[in-house]
């Protein structure tokens, strides 16, 4: 079957941010707001992570790309307490350390609103100035810091600059975009710049992976949580094409989709679907991560001594091209949509999902070889009591097959460990929502392990007030069988030629026969 | 099924488990009033 944009790659990236788990998590802010001498901010510095130990963590390394799902699966639970042997580098992305993703913070920063201390700047300047993406250009912004510790300590205490730690130290600090405008206030400018960055390292490793062209990506569609804009336009816009600029992509223009954390799956159909038009070639869907949630679950974690394993700042990219043949298609049109008459219950929202996409290609639920809901890491999650968020899934995928006769009952465990995936993903919202499995699915389907797989992006609109509704996408990608290669690269004059002659020579000999 | 009769209830329903709107129709059948009921996102 042939004609649908393809999976051309997809990038992972994380930033280990201990430091910014003390200061900007939600969890922690408002713990500070309404207990201040609490024993869980007292206990909580002596539960961050090193560097290094986020490094060797399993789940971060499977995250980009150097172990595996299987991996994962066949290591005893839990993980925090065991190491692997972890690199820096992945093969999807990397991990960067704290002192470095703040030198990018300020790279993305266009508005002169990051400041960092001379020593810091100078030190970090050298490090990203060897960074194989980031380079002695991108990095010379940071060289032009002349201020001390103390101008940025009076940032902070006079102009109501958000302060940025390092190791404990005052480091810099993000100014205020305006005065009076709390939608441009130094709070909101540190969330969308820690944001704007990781969407900067992950589209910089997707064009690194992918070996594309930058000036090939015409289009980028945002899907993180957060909104940029002022008080005249809250959520005007647009993270897409801020962060296409400070990586290279000079032909993109761009746009922000929004859906909780179904934004991805969103995102995706619209890039699919853009490039099944022809309406672009190449378009790279991107999130950063979010600084308000690292260390949600922090209070169980320190509660059970473990270290704080939401210590880190997520981003992915994804690249859609017209078809090549090769690479995995992504079926726009087996497609799962939960809608405004679905109801709530989660059999409709896994029939809406996932069978009823199925039912109408004619597919059944064993058709899938792999599932990839909320991939969320069990890790975080299940001393948090809110459980393994993909098994539980999983589950509801399976008993919704026994009901419909597809599956035996006693298949249901058989059918969760062959058609499951074990979550390795960040707890960061849109991040852990089905993309995670990508890059391993576009890898699985080259080598001819599996067919088909099933992307389910999840969304708590309800959160937003705005409706009590929830909300959900999902697509089905197959591996490419070749046969449409050429289909979705649209505008090209040669095969306009080779139609139009087609139709005439039809029509002549339709004029003969008569 | 007389546990929720007349009873008040408040709901706390989780995106990823059973979301508040399926526990409210099922408090209701039981015969509860229902007070509170939001869905919450735990991830």
């Amino acid at each position: 079957m042939g004609g649908y944009a393809v999976l051309k790659g997809s990038s992972y990236t994380l930033a280990i941010t201990p430091d910014m788990v003390l200061r900007s998590g939600t969890t922690q802010t408002t713990e500070k707001a309404v207990n201040p001498e609490s024993e869980y901010l007292k206990e909580l510095p002596k539960h961050l992570r090193s560097y290094e130990d986020a490094v060797s963590y399993l789940p971060n390394q499977v995250y980009i790309g150097n172990k595996t799902p299987e991996d994962l699966a066949a290591e005893e639970f839990p993980w925090y307490d065991k190491k692997t042997e972890g690199k820096r580098e992945g093969k999807y992305g990397e991990i960067m350390p704290q002192d470095e993703f703040i030198g990018l913070i300020q790279i993305c920063d266009v508005f002169d609103l990051v400041k960092l201390e001379k020593a810091f700047a100078k030190e970090t300047g050298k490090k990203l100035a060897a960074h194989g993406l980031i380079g002695v250009e991108r990095a010379a912004i940071l060289d032009k810091n002349e201020d001390t510790q103390e101008e940025i300590a009076k940032l902070v205490k006079e102009e109501h600059a958000e302060p940025l730690y390092h190791d404990g130290k005052l480091v810099g600090a993000v100014k205020r975009a305006h005065d009076i405008d709390v939608n441009l206030s130094a709070h909101v400018m540190l969330e969308n710049l820690v944001t704007k960055a990781s969407s900067v390292l992950s589209l910089l490793h997707l064009v690194k992976t992918t070996g594309i062209d930058p000036s090939e990506i015409e289009y980028v569609i945002d899907c993180c949580e957060e909104a940029c804009g002022d008080m005249n336009q809250r959520g005007g816009g647009n993270f897409a094409k801020a962060a296409a600029e400070v990586a290279g992509l000079v032909n993109a223009t761009g746009s922000d989709a929004r859906g909780f954390c179904a934004g991805p799956a969103h995102a995706l159909l619209n890039a699919a679907s853009l490039v099944k038009a022809g309406t672009f070639k190449a378009v790279a869907v991107t999130a950063g991560g979010c600084t308000a949630k690292l260390g949600m679950n922090g209070k169980d974690h320190v509660k059970k001594d473990m270290p704080i394993l939401e210590d880190a700042i997520a981003g992915f990219s994804v690249l859609i091209t017209a078809d090549d043949g090769v690479s995995p298609q992504i079926r726009t049109d087996i497609v799962g949509k939960h809608t405004v008459g679905t109801g709530s219950s989660p059999q409709a929202v896994i029939g809406s999902l996932v069978t009823n996409p199925l039912d109408e290609a004619g597919l059944k639920l064993t058709d899938i070889d792999k599932f990839s809901p909320e991939m969320q890491n069990p890790d975080i999650t299940k001393p948090a009591g809110a459980g393994d968020v993909p098994e539980a899934n999983y589950k509801m995928i399976a008993a919704l097959g026994v009901k419909r006769g597809e599956i035996e009952r006693k298949a249901i465990p058989q059918f969760v460990k062959d058609h499951g995936l074990t979550g390795w993903a960040p707890t960061q919202g849109h991040i852990p929502s089905g993309v995670p499995y990508l890059g391993f699915a576009r890898e699985d389907m080259l080598a001819g392990k599996i067919k088909r797989a099933m992307i389910i992006g999840k969304g708590s609109l309800f959160l937003g007030r705005m409706t009590n509704l929830f909300d959900g996408v999902s697509f089905v990608i197959e591996a490419n069988d070749g046969s449409g290669a050429g289909e979705t690269a649209g505008i090209d004059e040669g095969r306009i030629k080779e139609l139009i002659g087609e139709a005439m020579r039809e029509f002549a000999g339709s004029l003969l026969s008569k | 099924m007389a546990l929720l009769k007349d009873k008040k209830v408040v709901i706390i329903g989780d995106r990823d488990g059973i979301p508040g709107p399926a526990i409210e129709e099922c408090a209701k059948s039981a015969g509860a009033e229902v007070v509170f009921s939001s869905t919450e996102c735990f991830v």
